[in-house]
């Protein structure tokens, strides 16, 4: 057999029947369920009378909605009714669902790796886009809509068709102060948000292979941002290593025979890609973004761009409407930009090495008296506990930082934790969308690290000149 | 699923790349457990003045009278033309249900985004991608000429103009049956139950670690 890349080896090993025109039903490992995508699907199941077709494939929690403060109900009546939608179709389908208050509730992309129930070879599918986060385990992960929901709950199945392949190899070393989620925008900012529609990306080379599994998570969590529903890293010892021991993974000889299988997870010497994208890690800055897509993004020693200098008409109409709501002048410096608020968590920055990541730039330091609020959100209850455990919930709580529980938080404000018309904020989350975190808000996406610096300075900064 | 065969509507003009689905329906509008009823909430931060809440009755709000959707020679539009990428960001299928719920047929870019791509089939929204240049063209010709109109042939796989141009577009041979037959995706599927059970067997055999019951 010809030599296949690891989205040949992921999508072959799961195909059941093609149609003539290569639309395929691809059988599904392991379904993710969260509160806000999945209530019509069990009502469409319902109105059918059809069963769930392997319950045991599904895991779910609470995370969109729920409040980061210390309460114990939600307030919102319809924020509420949406969480026990979700608790009534779990009970009444013998689902096993992560609720408010169970120390493993978290953020849907957290908890699935956290709990080893996202496996190396894996399709894993959720009714969010940020389903990509778990290619970082070499498995094909893809966000999916409501219908889409209800017919992998029937049938265990996808109706899909096979993308394109890219290569994103990242050669060399990260300088000191750069991370996975600069990678990440420097990717974007490179191909743009749309560079990777109708692409699997596979991330590669030495510059990945150093990455962590957090590190890997941040980078595939924002292959959706480049436009690609699925982002994947190859199987290798970090991906074993961190897999052990973990309540979903395999033990004793089964243990032994899924590493001989995990092994084989990755691309073949001179296998095909469609596209290659080649960066030098050590090229790689410190990114922010500027604008109100994530493809509007220079480096920390960067300055907001000029609209009268770009020659096409609606790239040129674009920067223009996004300086307009970002409240920007042109060619002004990124590190003159002043922020109000700062926000560390979401599915992408708010595992225990991206706290530890901001923790380090905090100790000792004070939060920036301009800054109206700056809070950290772990990604779930293991991981504030773990924190917690290294006393880094007190690095951020004397430095000013409040310190939340999980949840998807002011990523996207369905809760109450969200920005106010007009206020901008470092964030480490991925989308900044109009509007996304609070109606008017003022987005700048970062590293963790990064925007523990933008909390410290009170506007943007570079990490390495703290 | 509606059907999808011909259509015949006025079109309006979305003079943007980029329209993310946080844009098409805000993320307060997602606590619905309906899958109906987003239409009034359809671009709900360009559309109205102030912030807009769910449940609220929105017949009073204030418009924003700069929002092409909201001038009157736009009024009872089903063909939405709009720049690259439309639909990126979120999965949400809220998206595809708002445009559908405030009477959008089909919506013409030079692309589109993966996800909301596939959940505007399993609507009946038919996601047409013409070439730049074609698009650009027919945002000239909406913007000049008021009340243009357009004409969808899915079977012939044609966009045509009232002078009689025509404009061919690509479409998936499985999504184009299932359009013009309003098939239910889940239906079809289980015709397939046996070989799904087949290939989980087999599965379940080779990899049992991906079958257990929970977490230890």
């Amino acid at each position: 057999m010809s030599a296949q890349t690891l989205y040949d080896k992921l999508w072959h090993s799961h195909v059941i029947r093609s149609e003539p025109d290569g639309t395929a039903l691809i059988y599904i490992d392991r379904h993710l369920v969260h509160e806000v995508t999945s209530p019509q699907a069990f009502e469409g199941l319902r109105l059918n009378n059809r069963p769930v077709w392997r319950v045991s494939s599904i895991l779910a929690t609470q995370d969109h909605n729920v409040p980061t403060t210390a309460v114990k109900e939600i307030a919102d009546p319809v924020s509420r009714l949406q969480v026990s939608t979700l608790d009534a179709n779990c009970k009444s389908y013998g689902i096993t669902e992560f609720a408010m208050g169970d120390p493993r509730q978290g953020i849907v992309h957290v908890i699935g790796p956290e709990q080893g129930a996202t496996l190396p070879g894996m399709t894993v599918v959720c009714g969010d886009s940020h389903t990509s986060t778990h290619g970082a385990f070499a498995a094909l992960a893809m966000g999916i809509g409501t219908s889409e929901v209800e017919h992998v709950l029937a049938t265990q199945c996808l109706l899909s068709k096979k993308a394109k392949s890219m290569l994103v190899r990242v050669e060399g070393s990260l300088r000191p102060g750069v991370t996975a989620k600069d990678i990440a925008l420097a990717v974007i900012g490179e191909i743009g948000t749309a560079g990777g529609t109708g692409y699997a990306i596979e991330f590669g080379g030495s510059g990945i292979r150093a990455l962590s599994m957090e590190g890997r998570m941040t980078l595939c969590n924002m292959a959706i941002e480049a436009g690609a529903r699925n982002g994947m890293v190859a199987a290798d010892e970090t991906t074993i290593a961190y897999l052990k021991g973990r309540p979903y993974a395999p033990t004793a000889q089964q243990w032994d025979a899924a590493v001989a299988v995990w092994n084989t997870l990755h691309s073949d010497e001179g296998a095909h890609f469609d596209r290659v994208v080649e960066i030098a890690a050590d090229s790689i800055e410190p990114q922010v973004t500027w604008g109100t897509s994530p493809e509007m993004v220079t480096t920390v020693g960067g300055a907001v761009p000029d609209p009268s200098q770009e020659s096409d008409a609606t790239r040129r109409h674009g920067i223009e409407k996004a300086l307009a709501y970002m409240g920007l002048k042109a060619n002004t410096p990124i590190t003159e930009i002043e922020i109000d608020k700062v926000f560390i968590g979401s599915c992408t920055n708010s595992r225990i090495e991206d706290l530890r990541a901001a923790a380090d730039v905090v100790k000792g330091r004070k939060v920036s008296s301009r800054v109206k609020l700056a809070m950290v959100v772990p990604g779930s209850g293991l991981v504030k506990a773990a924190a917690e455990r290294e006393g880094l919930d007190r690095v951020f709580t004397e430095a000013g930082f409040e310190w939340r529980n999980p949840g998807c938080s002011m990523c996207l404000g369905m809760n109450d934790d969200r920005l106010e018309p007009g206020e901008r904020c470092a964030s480490t989350s991925n989308r900044n969308f109009e509007g996304r975190q609070g109606t008017g808000g003022r987005t700048h996406l970062v590293s963790p690290a990064m925007a523990a610096a933008a909390a410290i300075a009170g506007h943007f900064i570079d990490i390495r000149n703290l | 699923m509606q059907k999808f065969i011909t259509h015949q509507g006025l079109v309006a003009p979305m003079d943007r790349a980029n329209v993310d689905t946080d844009a098409i329906i805000p993320k307060q509008f997602l606590k619905s457990i309906q899958r109906s009823g987003f239409g009034p909430n359809l671009f709900d931060a360009w559309r109205y003045l102030d912030e807009g809440q769910p449940g609220q009755d929105n017949s009073g709000r204030p418009l924003n009278p700069d929002f092409v959707l909201n001038h009157a020679r736009y009024q009872g539009a089903s063909i939405l033309i709009a720049r690259e990428n439309f639909g990126c960001g979120s999965s949400r299928e809220h998206a595809p249900w708002a445009l559908e719920d405030y009477g959008f047929r089909a919506i013409i870019a030079p692309s589109f985004a993966d996800i909301f791509h596939s959940n505007a089939y399993k609507n009946g929204l038919l996601p047409i991608t013409l070439p730049a240049d074609c698009v650009d063209e027919l945002l000239h010709i909406t913007a000049s000429q008021e009340g243009f109109r357009l004409t969808i042939d899915l079977s012939q796989q044609k966009v045509t103009t009232p002078d009689g141009r025509a404009f061919a577009f690509e479409i998936d041979g499985f999504r184009k049956y299932c359009l013009m037959e309003g098939l239910d995706d889940i239906g079809l599927t289980l015709r397939y139950a046996e070989e799904i059970k087949n290939f989980e067997a087999s599965r379940r055999v080779a990899q049992p670690w991906l079958y257990v019951e929970s977490a230890r």
